[in-house]
C-alpha cells in the first residue's frame, strides 16, 4: 500500500507543481481511525495528509459539477483545472458526467487508483463485493498496483427479494423507508444528483409535501432512485451517507440492472455511447405494454 | 374530483387518470367518442403533447392523490408527431413500470399503451381493460396519502 500512496504523492506532486492543475480532489485522514474524509490539495509541498488506504470510501465525483459551475454575476471566470483521485467507481461517475456534459474534458485529469475494495469498518462494503470495475476505465494518469479482482457474485440481494410476494417487497420497502428522516444525503452524496434544482425542493410544482407522510417520503425515494435509471454505477455513496441506515441498495440495484438486461447498457465505461434512457432503439422491447383487446 | 359523491364499499367504482398524447391516443378518445363507442366512464382524461412529457412522477402523485388506476398512452411506435418522443417514452417506462412492480405495487395499476387516431374501437375495449383490471385489484392502497379523496 505504501507504493501505492508514494506513487500517488509523486503524480499530484508532479501535476501541482508544474501547474498542470489547480486542485487535486483525494482524501486525507480524518480524526478518528479507519476513517478518511475528502480533501483539496492545492499546494505541491503540502501533500504530508494525501492518504489512500481502504478506508476511501467517499465518491470523489461528487464534487465535480459544482466546481465547473460558473459563479453567480461573475465576470472573468475561467473553469478550474482539476483532478480527481479516482477509484472504479469514481471513474466510472466521472465518465457519466462528463457524457452528460457537466464538466469539461479537458479541465480534468483522472488519477486512476487500483482499488482493492474499501471497509465499512471490519467489513468489505457490500458495493465493493459486487464491484465489476476496481479500475476506471477512462483514465489519464494510471497510479500501478493491483486492483480487487472482479466479482463474480452479483445481485444476489436483488434476486432473493424479486422472490418475495409483492405484499412482502411492498412491506420491506414501506419498513426501510419509514426509517428516512428526509435530511436528502443520499442525494447530496450522489454524484449524478447535480440538479441545480432538485424535483424535492420545488414549489413550483410541488412535487411533495412537506410533512412526514409516508407516502411523501415513498414518492422522494422513488423519484431520486428513479432518475438514476441509465446512470447509477452501483458506488453506494447514498447508501454510506444514509444516517438512519436505509438498505437503499436492495432498491438502487434494480435500476442497473434492469438497463443491463433490457438495453445492455453498463455506464460509465466509454464516453461515446450516449446514456440509455436518452436514446432508443426501433427493436425495443415492449412487453410491458396493455394491448387492447380485440 | 372533490365534488363527487362518497362511494360506499358495496358500489365502488374506480377512479383512473390517463395521459393521453394529443396526437393519437386524445384523437383515438375522440373518435370512440364520435362513433358512439360505449366505455366505462371511470376515466378522467388529461391530454399531454406527447408520451415523452410525462414525467413519471406525474404517475406517482397520482397515485398518491388517491387514484385507484393510471393509463398512459400515445402514439404507435414510429408514428410519434414528434418522430422519437414515444420511443423515447418506451424506454422510460418500460423501466418505470419494472421498478414499481419490483417494490411491490400491482403492476396493473399502472399501464401503458399505444393508441392511434384511427383506433376508436380499440380504445373504448382499452378503457374497458383496465377498469376491469383496476376493479379486480380493488380500491388503491400503496402510495395513497393520508386525506386523500378515495383514501
Amino acid at each position: 500500500m505504501n507504493e501505492v500512496v508514494n506513487e500517488l504523492k509523486a503524480v499530484v506532486h508532479k501535476l501541482l507543481s508544474e501547474g498542470a492543475v489547480d486542485v487535486v480532489i483525494g482524501y486525507e485522514d480524518a480524526t478518528i481511525p479507519q476513517k478518511t474524509r475528502p480533501a483539496f490539495f492545492r499546494d505541491a509541498e503540502a501533500l504530508e495528509k494525501l492518504a489512500w488506504n481502504s478506508h476511501c470510501s467517499n465518491n470523489l465525483a461528487v464534487y465535480l459539477p459544482r466546481m465547473f459551475r460558473k459563479p453567480l454575476h461573475a465576470r472573468d471566470w475561467t473553469p478550474p483545472r482539476v483532478a480527481v483521485v479516482a477509484k472504479g467507481c469514481d471513474g466510472r461517475s466521472v465518465v457519466g458526467l462528463l457524457k452528460e456534459k457537466q464538466i469539461p474534458r479537458e479541465n480534468l485529469v483522472i488519477i486512476g487508483m487500483p482499488c482493492q475494495g474499501m471497509m465499512d469498518g471490519d467489513e468489505l462494503h457490500r458495493a465493493c463485493m459486487e464491484c465489476t470495475h476496481p479500475f476506471p476505465e477512462v483514465v489519464d494518469i494510471p497510479v500501478s498496483g493491483s486492483a480487487r479482482d472482479k466479482a463474480e457474485k452479483r445481485r444476489e440481494q436483488l434476486v432473493a427479494f424479486e422472490a418475495k410476494s409483492p405484499e412482502e417487497r411492498w412491506r420491506y420497502f414501506t419498513d426501510e423507508i419509514s426509517k428516512c428522516i428526509r435530511c436528502y444525503a443520499c442525494r447530496q452524496a450522489c454524484p449524478n444528483c447535480y440538479c441545480e434544482s432538485c424535483f424535492a425542493d420545488q414549489t413550483k410544482p410541488r412535487w411533495l409535501g412537506r410533512g412526514n407522510d409516508i407516502s411523501d417520503i415513498i414518492a422522494y425515494h422513488i423519484g431520486r432512485i428513479f432518475h438514476q435509471a441509465g446512470r447509477c454505477v452501483e458506488c453506494d455513496a447514498c447508501v454510506q451517507a444514509c444516517p438512519m441506515g436505509i438498505d437503499l441498495r436492495v432498491f438502487t440495484q434494480k435500476l442497473p440492472a434492469l438497463v443491463e438486461q433490457l438495453y445492455g447498457y453498463i455506464p460509465g465505461i466509454s464516453e461515446e455511447d450516449p446514456p440509455s434512457l436518452c436514446t432508443f432503439n426501433e427493436a425495443d422491447s415492449q412487453e410491458f405494454i396493455t394491448e387492447p383487446p380485440k | 374530483m372533490t365534488n363527487e359523491p362518497d362511494i360506499k364499499q358495496g358500489d365502488w367504482e374506480p377512479k383512473i387518470v390517463a395521459f393521453l398524447c394529443n396526437w393519437c391516443s386524445y384523437a383515438g378518445a375522440d373518435l370512440a367518442g364520435v362513433s358512439r363507442f360505449q366505455y366505462p366512464p371511470n376515466v378522467r382524461v388529461i391530454r399531454v403533447p406527447c408520451s415523452g412529457r410525462i414525467n413519471p412522477l406525474y404517475i406517482v402523485n397520482a397515485l398518491q392523490n388517491g387514484v385507484d388506476g393510471v393509463l398512459v398512452s400515445g402514439c404507435h411506435p414510429g408514428d410519434c408527431h414528434y418522430i422519437s418522443g414515444n420511443l423515447v417514452a418506451r424506454r422510460k417506462f418500460a423501466i418505470f413500470s419494472d421498478f414499481i412492480t419490483y417494490l411491490g405495487i400491482e403492476p396493473q395499476r399502472v399501464q401503458f399503451s399505444w393508441v392511434s387516431a384511427s383506433e376508436g374501437a380499440q380504445f373504448a375495449s382499452l378503457i374497458t381493460k383496465v377498469v376491469n383490471d383496476v376493479k379486480q385489484l380493488g380500491p388503491s392502497s400503496r402510495l395513497v396519502k393520508t386525506g386523500a379523496v378515495n383514501a
